[in-house]
């Protein structure tokens, strides 16, 4: 039996680690400030937020590679400005993941931020501290559970995207070709063995990361 | 010295209504603030604290303007040095009794000042738990330390002890007479209970639908009917009963079920379900310490 091609794994991980990473430092702060908005901002920043639970993800997929395309906006001015073309490449992933991943890491934090009593925070500003000294020494610690779901869920799913990824990336080996489009590509070779392999080893880390996500936040949701 | 003149349209669940209030208060005084629930007690505190923005006036604190509408300012919470003591006390859970009161700290190598204060309210002993292992009482406390760690110029206390049993709450009004008037802090004391009050304030004002109607010492304001050298009492009439000349009237005052005999003359027209005064200033009545029933206190701690 040949030994398979590792690659498509490592790249599936490294890109749910480089998304989840970017998620977290966006999100954070865009959760805190979406919980305390007023709500004909918060609404439809939600409805937006939460676009890539409904949408198929070629629609998110083309739009994205019509941005990133030189013969438009975007594209060119990233082009001509800082010669960085993002389709077909690993960043253009990121990119991609993090927009489709981000209902994931948004959802849990905003829960997270609205279940805190206001009035914890506003004991932090009454007592002296800044709102970004409030947000990671009272806020945050008391959302350990809603940022490892966030976390845990953004991982998760970003390993398991396929729509975007095909769009926005193609499948170029060692650069955009990640484990569930190798699933695909396989598949579509007759290569039925590696096309196991890839979805054997899928489903086996997404159950491993439910379980441990389970798990914490069982522990997690005790009170400290 | 800190004076304040505030406005501030509120909606509440009665409607519109206008916050008017205008007070002035000397270091180291404690006025209460005593009204019914949506008289704006609690925006008046929020409003000095920072967390609330008036629609117009000003606030003043030993000559330092923290708010002023006609002169555009208006100082953040963090700069005012407020100490506000929270309904639901605002506990930090992931920090320890020491950890909540060592964030308070304006300078964090005054370290000691958190020992100091621990040991003033009792609370050396559970430094080390988390908020949610500590009872009401010393939630109180700790919320009370945690306010007094950051050197408030002023402190303002919602309700402080309203949802602590009647036993706790007089061994805790207590402690926060003792440091009141040990740090001579200015404070404002929202509250409902008489008694405490009496036992904490000089003055008090009482707010009604955004207006201050009524202000002086607490004796002069609950005045009038409720003081006076006789005893009375209000209750219902729980019970009417016949015996030989007399009536016996089982009463319910406040808690207390108490039996009194009258005359059939004077029981006529009363039924049972009546509210009725029980009056009585022919004897001198006899007072008698009582003492807290349960809690942690600190002559007993827990």
């Amino acid at each position: 039996m040949q030994p398979f091609d590792l690659e498509p794994i490592w790249l599936t991980l490294k890109l749910a680690a480089v998304t989840t990473a970017a998620l977290a430092a966006i999100s954070v702060p865009f959760a805190w400030w979406l919980s305390r908005a007023p709500s004909r901002i918060r609404l439809p920043m939600h409805a937006l937020v939460s676009m890539p639970l409904v949408l198929p993800p070629s629609v998110l997929g083309f739009y994205l590679l019509l941005a990133f395309s030189p013969a438009h906006g975007p594209g060119r001015f990233l082009l001509e400005r800082f010669n960085i073309s993002l389709a077909f490449t690993f960043p253009g992933l990121v990119i991609g993941s993090v927009l489709f991943s981000l209902p994931f890491m948004m959802n849990p934090l905003v829960a997270g931020f609205d279940s805190l009593p206001r009035s914890l925070s506003e004991a932090s500003y009454v007592l002296g501290k800044s709102p970004w000294r409030t947000l990671f020494k009272v806020s945050l610690p008391n959302l350990k559970p809603a940022l490892l779901s966030g976390v845990v869920l953004s991982f998760a799913h970003t390993m398991g995207e396929f729509g975007v990824v095909l769009m926005v990336g193609g499948k170029i080996p060692g650069v955009t070709r990640v484990a569930s489009i190798a699933v695909f590509d396989e598949v579509e070779s007759l290569r039925f063995a590696s096309a196991h392999f890839y979805a054997l080893v899928l489903f086996a880390l997404s159950f491993a990361i439910l379980i441990v996500l389970f798990a914490a936040n069982k522990k997690l949701s005790k009170p400290f | 010295m800190i004076r304040l003149s505030l406005r501030k349209r509120l909606h509440s669940a009665a409607g519109e209504m206008e916050l008017a209030a205008d007070m002035e208060m000397a270091e180291g005084e404690c006025v209460a603030l005593h009204g019914p629930s949506g008289a704006g007690k609690t925006t008046l505190l929020r409003m000095l604290a920072g967390l609330a923005a008036p629609d117009s006036g000003r606030i003043e604190v030993a000559g330092v303007a923290w708010y002023d509408s006609g002169a555009g300012i208006n100082l953040p919470p963090q700069k005012r040095r407020v100490g506000l003591v929270f309904q639901d006390y605002a506990l930090f859970p992931n920090m320890t009794v020491r950890g909540n009161l060592e964030y308070a700290l304006q300078d964090p190598r005054a370290k000691s000042r958190v020992d100091e204060i621990l040991e003033m309210t009792h609370l050396t002993e559970m430094a080390g738990r988390r908020p949610d292992t500590l009872s009401g009482g010393q939630k109180q406390r700790v919320a009370l330390a945690r306010a007094l760690v950051s050197e408030p110029r002023i402190l303002l206390l919602d309700e402080p002890l309203s949802a602590l049993d009647q036993g706790l709450r007089g061994i805790l009004q207590e402690e926060i007479a003792e440091l009141q008037k040990r740090f001579r802090i200015a404070t404002i004391l929202v509250s409902h209970d008489l008694g405490e009050i009496f036992r904490l304030s000089r003055r008090v004002l009482c707010l009604e639908d955004g207006k201050i109607r009524k202000q002086g010492a607490p004796s002069e304001v609950f005045g009038g009917s409720r003081m006076s050298n006789k005893i009375r009492f209000t209750g219902v009439v729980l019970e009417i009963k016949a015996v030989d000349v007399v009536r016996i009237l089982t009463i319910l005052v406040g808690n207390e079920v108490v039996r009194i005999t009258s005359l059939p003359r004077d029981a006529e027209g009363i039924r049972v379900g009546d509210k009725v005064m029980i009056a009585s200033k022919a004897f001198n009545p006899m007072v008698f310490k009582v003492e807290p029933e349960a809690g942690p206190g600190p002559r007993k701690p827990a």
